[in-house]
Order: C-alpha cells, then structure tokens, then sequence
C-alpha cells in the first residue's frame, strides 16, 4: 500500500499528523505521535501579541510600587536568565528535531511585519523543517476592507518566503469573499501550501451574568464538510500543495480530504479526545478501506473528487443549495 | 553637557541594560516615550518676576487639631529636621486618626456611584483597602442640609426600611486601583460594561465629590446596637476605625485591618509585628488608626518580628490586671458606689453591643459617682474603671512573623489558654522587605530566595495549631466568601481562648494586577489551594467535628490560580520543565492536603475518659 504524499515539497510516509495545538508542547506526547505514526510534527503557534502582552505585564508586575516604599526597592526577583522573547519556543523546536525524526513544521502567528519576518528567521534558524503561517484576523474595523487586508497578507506572505529557505505554508481562515483568488495570489507569491482552514473560538452568552464566555470546543466530522468543498474548488488549480485541518475524525475523513485533493490532513481534536495513539487507529483503518476497495496507491484517487474531476461539479458549486431547500421538507 | 545625540544614545544604552531581559516590546515602548519626548520639546519662557496668582494648598487643613498643623504638617512637609525634641509627646504615644488630614490625591480616577444600578450589597466598601468608599444608612431628614448633586436613594432591604441609603467615595483618598469597580456584582442592564460604580477622572469630580464626602462624613453613624444581622453588608454600616493608610493601591491586607476595627474598633487592642502592616500601621507622620465620634478607637503598638506575639499577649496579661484591680476595688468602695451598680458592673452580659453599650453607660455612672467619694481607692478605680468595659485584644501581623521569626512566641502564646485573637495576614512573602520566601511561600512560587521556585510546600500553620484541640483556627479570603471573614472573625473574637485567624492577602509581590485581587482569591479557595475552614473546640462539647469546611471540593486546577501570577510564571519563564513538574507536585500536594480536610472535617472527639481497665483491653463492666 504506497500512501507516500509530497506536501510543501517534503517527502512523507503518508499525509496524517498531528495539527497545530500544544500536543507539540510537550516531549513525551511529541514521542508518542512519532510512535503512532505521524509523518510530521506541527508546533503550535507563536503569537507575536502574546509574546508582547506577556513582556509587558511582567514588566509591570515587577516594577508595581518599586517605587513606593523606603523599605524596598522591588518585590519580585528578577531572574537573570529570564527569558520572556521566543527562546522557549525557539528551544522546544530545538528538542523536537531531536527527540523526531520526522519533519518538524513551526507555526507563527504575527501582528507586524518586522515580527512575521523576525520570528520566522529565528524558526529556520532552530531547525523548522517548514513554516506553518497561521493568519487569524478577525476584521472588525469597518474603514478597511477586504481588499487592503488581503493586499496586506499577500505582501507579508512575500516577505516572508523570500527570507527563508524552508518551504512556508499559509494557515487560513474561510472568511474570504474569495478563497479562490486569495489562493491564488498566495500561490503567486510563492507559498508551498495552504492549509484549510482555521477554526475560531465562537463566543458565547452568559444571559445571567451578562458576560461573554470564550469555551474550547472541539470539532465533529460535520466541520469537514467546508474544508472538502474548497479543497475540490482549488484542487488542481493552485501549485501550492494543500492541506486540510479542520473536522477529521475517522478514516473515511481521510479519504474524503484526499478524494478532495488533500496533500496533508491534520488531526487536532480527535488526538485531544482520544490521544495520540488515535493517529495510528485512523492509519490502520485507512489502509484496511484502500485494500477493501483495491485502491494501491493515495495518488490513484487524490483529487478524483474535486471540480475538475468530480462527476457532476454543480454539486460542489452554489446553485445546489436551492436544490437542497428545495427538497427539504419538515420532519413534523 | 553632553551633544544631544550621544546623551540620547547613552539614555537608550541605560534602557537596554536595565531592561534588556525583559524583552524586545518594553525596550521599544521605552524608546519610543524618549523619542516622543524629544519630539515634544518646547522652550518655557521665565519671567522675571512670578506672575501666577495660583498658590499651592496648605499642607493640612484649617481644621486640623493643634499637633497635627504643629507637628505632623512639618514632617509632611519634609521638614521635620527642624523640629524640636521638645515637640514630640513625651511618652512616645501618638494622636491617632491623623491620615485624614494627608490629602494625597493620588487616584487619576475615582469610582462614581449609579444608585439605580446599584443593589446595596456593600461588597465595594468591604474590599476597599483604603477606606475610601464607604455606605451609610440614615434617616430622610439628614437630605435637608445636603450640597447639590449628592447622591442618595431608598434603602431597599427589611431592617432599615424608610431609611436613605448612601454610597460616597472619599475623593482624596482613594488610590484609584479599581478593586472596588472590578467586583461590584451590579451591571447596568441597557449597556453592561457600565456597573453600579464607575471610574471617572478625578480632577473633574474632585470639588464636588469633596463637599459630598465632607457631607457624608458628617451624617450620623448608625446606632450599632441596631445592626443586627453582622454579615458583609451590615459589616459595612459601623464606622471603619482603619483609614486612608499608605499600603499599596489595591493591597489585600487592609480589608481584613479595617474590618477588625468596624467589628471591635472602639475597644479594640492591637499589637502589631513588623512588616508591611506595621509600616502602614504607623507610618510617621500620620496614622490609619482612627477615632470614633466619642473619642474611641483602637489602641496600637508595634513590636518587633521575633516578639510580637508575646508582645500582645502583654496586652491581655496587662487589660486582666487592670480589670480584677477594678474588681477589687469596686468590692472595697461597694455599698458607697451602690451595691445595685457593683453587681451589674461585675457580672454584666457583654456578648453583644446592646450588652457593650449598657456596660459604658454603667462605668459612665461608675465614674460620675467616684466622683463625689472623697478615698485614695476611688482616685484608683477612675484610673482602671475603663478596663471594666470588655477589650478586644488582636495580635496582627504577616507570614513572615507567624510562620517564621515570630513562631516560636506565636506558638508559646497559644499554647497558654488566654483569650487573644491572632490575625495573620499571608502574602505568603515577606512583603515590606521586598517579596523574600518565608514558610508560608506555596511549592512553585519564585520568590527571592526561591528564584526558580520553591520547591517545598507551605507550612500548615492551622493545622498545627488544631493540634492543641484548644485553639480557634480558622482559614478564610474575603474575596471568596466574604460571610466567611465576617464569621470567623467574630467567632474568634467570642472564643474565650487563643484564636487564630489566617487570612489570604493578595498582594503587589504575587505579580498581576491587584484589581484582579478578589479574583485569585476565588480560584486560590476554588483550586483548593487556600482551603476555607473554621475549627472551634467549642463544637466538641456539642459531640460535633470541630473542623467545619466552608468550601466545596475543588473546581478547577490549581494551574488555572497560578498561571495568572508572575510569581509562578516566572518559574515558566526561566525553565518550562521546572514549572511543569512543580505544577503537578503543586497540584498532588494541594490534593492531598484537601483530602486530609476532608477526612479531619468528620472528626468528632470523644468527651469522655474511657472507662478505667477499657485500655488493657477488659471488658468494661456492665452497667
Ligand atoms: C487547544 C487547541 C489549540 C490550538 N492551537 C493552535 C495554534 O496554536 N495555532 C493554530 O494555527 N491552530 C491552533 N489550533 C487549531 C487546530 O490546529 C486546528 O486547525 C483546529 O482545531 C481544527 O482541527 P480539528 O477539527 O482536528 O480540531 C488549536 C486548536 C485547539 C483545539
Ligand atoms: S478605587 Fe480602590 S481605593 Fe478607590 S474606592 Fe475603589 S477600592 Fe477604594
Ligand atoms: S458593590 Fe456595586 S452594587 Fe454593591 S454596593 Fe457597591 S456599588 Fe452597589
Ligand atoms: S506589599 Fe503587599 S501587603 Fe504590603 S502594602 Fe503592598 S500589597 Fe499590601
């Protein structure tokens, strides 16, 4: 059975890894992926804004009041070898190449360019094997629009793949009037993969306290559905290799990603639920569906589903959700 | 003078160095606050001659009493080198209730009271650590002679009802740190964000915030007699004896102070080790400790880390000699004073402030009757007929003197069965020096001294002191359940034996920002790491557990409490492993000290001796 995939230009086993999330934080759990077969490693992100957030309230809890009282110059220690920049995260990726011998792909989320640039530099420099960029915007000033925002994207996109060698990929979110032509321009200025999509935290409404709450919630298979029809629409079209993250929990996720065009797929909440050793029972499992339905190779139907190939495309394409509302009828 | 670049340049090497460490955000925003300087400068013409007409305030006001304008307003000054010795009392003592008269403006915004938000729960005025907003209930008539824009509304509650109920903050005087703000439970229902108090800019609300609070300060105090029900919010009617002192905007020690003082304050006895409540104890020139309107209010000492609980148990010896010499010499002048009078005076019922009340008026007719005796005893019994009143005597003081320095006295004095009442107030560092590790210091917390993180967990000093099976103990965090605080302390203060009372304090030193004070002290209690209990030996007589648990079983992780504490996540960030591993032996330690809780919580203890010959396992005779 050859499940062999190219995504971002590395050369992998077969497309299942672990998604961007703190698995990648700790060494042990990092091992136990390798042990169940993960083809990569996906850290998960750096934010650049919690990474100032963080030097800035340090700061100030340690000079609260230093200046108050006679008695004491300070009231916190200040270590010297403190370390509120990237370095841990620099050094998890340092431990990880070691502790792996799998591809290891960074995640980096910025909020200037000097710190895209700047942090994406120090990740090559650490050993990344690639770069996942994990765009997550959520555009709420009315003055800009969607075109400066993506404008903006594009160019910090090209600014980064030409200041490293690794392959870069582009983490995006569905919220585009057209994912089409932002993966298109992505793919232009020269990115090696796009991974479909993010997922945000949905808030919601506490009617007694009047408060907004923020709860993780993890994916069911019904969150793939979005993630299959972009895959198909950009299948084929894009050089970029493709990526889905987003809803797989089960072999048959997997064949659907492929079928869609998926290079990669990446598993989050399923290995929060089950633990890493999932990865493994999901890889069993596909390999016994290819053999039961004499497929040797993912390459064979990597794609078949997609626009250009799928049978009948209007189903991927909008005009079939009239056809959907119109033979929906009520349950009662 | 140095060329303008290259001192700029040198500016900008100091900032490196001194904050190099502390990442590539702070070194840029100090940067640019040098830059925007620069870019700002402009030339300040000097007159030759002054021209302003603006003069500064005077350092203490008009109305200030003699000594404080003589004595305390030239130390405010900074110039109290010039001072005579001749000046200062000559026995040491200092008038109380001066901090009022040290206008320090410091807040750049106060809080602002919405009486149609508000639901009267008092919470504000409860965690003010400065005193500076407080509630009072009164009668409708008082509005008459009111300035124009103070505020006022219907108290809503059974006990007060036809009353006026007043939220004032005390504009000079808060410290602007918002505690008050961030815990208010009442939230405007068109627009949340607003609460029943809200911050504004200071100067723009000073003036007539002043009037008001002058106002205010001038409406009567309830007759304390009437609060019955002393919970949080009747707390919060008695006048804080405790006021305006200098500890941190937003400390978490001072609730617990100035509560003391509304419970007790007007026979209250404090003895004080040093640390940071020592400093804002009695912070010269001026003092927190106030004065009620008849003159009273607590009486404080400090004495030093290593003996102050000695220190204080001198108090309770000294109160209970000059109380059984009263006694003597009330039973020597008896049929003169009138033996009606003796009687009540000696087996008077002081358990509750009705019963305190009439014991004042009782030594009120004490003393117009000595009086009129003409005998050396009766000049005696003036002097100590005070003492016949019931004291309330506290040793207070932080982790550094209770579990440290000072235990070895602390332990002495509850190993006698005296009725003190201990206060400890746990930062669980030793503050006032400046945040080093004492035994009360948690297992993960960096302190000095503990740099990557102590490793050992904290000393359990109630359960220690449980041991005696004599002592009041009880653990409580305002913050978490402020009926708690209010309880304990009072069932500690009616326990005729040693009581100890360890309170939560959050403070500058764990790191965060302390309007978010009441918030750690919920998820310390809702972790299980700060266990809420009251132990009272008077249950066993009931056939209870002594050990009465006051919060359920743990919520949340004891990471949830520690990751929003620089003290802790220091440790993270100077070596994650480290703070992994320290997380989880913290979190095995937190659940093993809750099931030890747990299990001493059905303890009951048995009252009477077993039979004779029941150890060498006979069969006890049958009865
Ligand atoms: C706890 C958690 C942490 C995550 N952290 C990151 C992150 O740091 N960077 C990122 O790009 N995505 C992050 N994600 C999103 C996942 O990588 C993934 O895209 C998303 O969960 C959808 O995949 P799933 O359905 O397999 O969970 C996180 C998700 C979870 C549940
Ligand atoms: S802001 Fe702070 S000091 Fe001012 S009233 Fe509120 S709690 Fe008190
Ligand atoms: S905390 Fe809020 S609701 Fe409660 S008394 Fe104060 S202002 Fe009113
Ligand atoms: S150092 Fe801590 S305990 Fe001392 S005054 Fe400041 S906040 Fe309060």
């Amino acid at each position: 059975m050859d499940l062999r995939t190219t995504y971002l230009g590395l050369e992998l086993a077969h497309p299942l890894m672990p998604g961007a999330s703190p698995m990648a934080d700790d060494l042990d759990t990092v091992r136990r992926l390798e042990d169940a077969g993960a083809s990569a490693i996906v850290l998960h992100s750096l934010f650049e804004e919690q990474l100032a957030g963080e030097q800035l309230a340090t700061h100030a809890a340690l000079e609260a009041s230093t200046e108050s009282y006679a008695e004491s110059l300070s009231f916190l220690p200040s270590p010297s070898d403190f370390r509120l920049g990237p370095e841990e995260y620099l050094e998890q990726i340092r431990k990880i190449k070691q502790a792996v011998k799998v591809p290891v792909i960074a995640s980096l989320n910025g909020t200037s360019l000097g710190g895209w640039l700047a942090y994406a530099r120090m990740m090559e420099e650490a050993g990344a094997d690639a770069l996942e960029l994990n765009i997550y915007q959520l555009a709420t000033d009315p003055e800009e629009s969607g075109q400066m925002i993506e404008r903006r994207t594009v160019s910090m996109v090209r600014a980064v793949t030409s200041a490293v060698m690794i392959p870069v990929a582009v983490k995006l979110s569905p919220y585009y009037t057209s994912v089409s032509s932002l993966a298109t321009q992505l793919d232009d200025a020269g990115v090696d993969g796009l991974v479909l999509f993010n997922r945000f935290y949905q808030p919601d409404i506490d009617v007694e306290e009047l408060e907004v709450k923020t709860h993780l919630r993890l994916s069911d298979s019904s969150e793939l559905l979005l993630r299959l029809r972009w895959l198909a629409i950009l299948a084929g079209r894009v050089k970029a290799s493709l990526a889905v993250t987003g809803g797989v929990h089960s072999a048959i996720d997997v064949v659907k990603s492929v079928m869609s065009g998926a290079h990669a797929v990446q598993l989050v909440s399923a290995l929060l639920r089950h633990g890493p050793y999932y990865l493994k029972f999901i890889l069993d499992d596909l390999v016994r569906w290819l053999e039961e339905h004499e497929v040797d190779s993912l390459d064979e139907i990597r794609g078949n589903m997609s626009l250009e190939r799928c049978p009948d495309p209007r189903q991927l394409e909008r005009t079939n959700y009239m056809r959907v509302l119109g033979s929906w009828r009520p349950a009662w | 003078m140095l060329p303008r670049e290259e001192a700029i340049a040198k500016i900008k090497d100091a900032i490196e160095k001194t904050y190099g460490k502390r990442g590539k955000m702070v070194i840029e925003q100090n940067f640019a606050a040098v830059d925007a300087a620069l870019a700002h400068l402009h030339e300040v013409a000097v007159p030759a001659a002054a021209t302003s007409t603006r003069h500064r305030p005077p350092i203490v006001s008009e109305d200030a009493p003699e000594f404080v304008k003589r004595v305390s307003a030239v130390m405010l000054a900074n110039k109290g080198d010039l001072l005579p010795v001749s000046a200062f009392p000559v026995d040491g003592t200092w008038p109380t209730a001066t901090t009022q008269w040290e206008k320090r403006n410091i807040a750049l915004e106060i809080p602002l009271w919405d009486p149609k938000v508000c639901i009267q729960c008092n919470q504000c005025a409860f965690v003010c650590p400065h005193a500076a907003i407080r509630a009072k209930v009164y009668d409708a008539g008082q509005l008459e002679a009111a300035p124009e824009g103070f505020l006022a509304t219907d108290y809503k509650a059974g006990e007060f009802k036809g009353m006026k109920y007043t939220l004032q903050v005390a504009p000079e005087d808060c410290t602007g740190c918002n505690l008050c703000v961030t815990i208010c439970p009442a939230k405007d229902r068109t627009n949340p964000r607003r609460k029943a108090i809200n911050m504004a800019p200071q100067h723009e609300h000073r003036e007539r915030e002043r009037q008001n609070y002058a106002f205010f300060l001038d409406l009567p105090e309830i007759d304390r007699t009437l609060v019955t029900r002393l919970d949080t919010k009747g707390s919060q009617f008695l006048q804080p004896l405790f006021e305006y002192s200098g500890a941190c905007a937003g400390c978490g020690e001072t609730p617990y102070i100035k509560l003391l003082t509304q419970l007790f304050g007007d026979r209250l006895l404090v003895s004080n080790a040093t640390g940071c409540s020592s400093i804002y104890g009695g912070n010269l020139p001026t003092t927190p400790y106030a004065r009620n309107r008849d003159g009273r209010g607590p009486a404080w000492s400090n004495s030093l880390f290593e003996d102050n609980a000695e220190f204080g148990f001198g108090f309770r010896l000294a109160v209970d000699a000059h109380a059984r010499l009263a006694g003597e010499l009330l039973g020597r002048l008896g049929g003169r004073i009138g033996d009606d009078l003796v009687t009540a005076l000696l087996h008077a019922d002081q358990g509750d402030e009705a019963g305190l009340a009439a014991q004042r008026e009782r030594v009120a007719a004490l003393k117009a009757r000595l009086a009129g005796i003409d005998d050396a005893d009766a000049r005696r019994l003036e002097l100590v007929a005070d003492y016949l009143v019931k004291k309330s005597v506290w040793l207070v003081g932080g982790d550094g003197w209770a579990y440290d320095i000072g235990f070895g006295g602390l332990d002495h004095v509850l190993a006698q069965h005296r009725d003190v009442n201990i206060l400890v107030l746990d930062t669980e560092v030793y503050s006032n020096t400046g945040g080093q590790a004492s035994k009360a210091t948690p297992l993960g917390a960096a302190a000095k001294f503990a740099m990557a993180g102590k490793e050992v967990g904290k000393k359990d000093l109630g359960l220690l002191a449980m041991s005696y099976g004599h002592v009041y103990v009880a653990r409580v965090a305002f913050g978490s359940k402020y009926n708690q605080t209010v309880e304990a302390i009072r069932e500690a203060e009616s326990y005729h034996g040693p009581s100890l009372v360890i309170a939560y304090s959050h403070c500058i030193a764990h790191g965060y920002d302390l309007q978010f004070g009441v918030d750690q002290q919920k998820l310390a209690v809702d972790s299980g790491i700060w266990p809420l209990y009251r132990f009272d030996p008077r249950r066993v007589a009931a056939g209870e557990p002594p050990l009465k648990l006051d919060a359920g079983p743990a919520k949340v992780p004891v990471i949830d409490y520690m990751k929003n504490e620089a003290r802790f996540r220091m440790v993270e960030k100077q070596n994650p492993q480290r703070f992994r591993h320290l997380m989880a032996e913290a979190q095995r330690d937190v659940t093993r000290r809750v099931a030890i809780y747990e299990q001493l919580s059905h303890l009951t203890v048995p009252t009477t001796a077993p039979e004779a010959g029941a150890a060498a396992g006979e069969k006890p005779a049958e009865k």
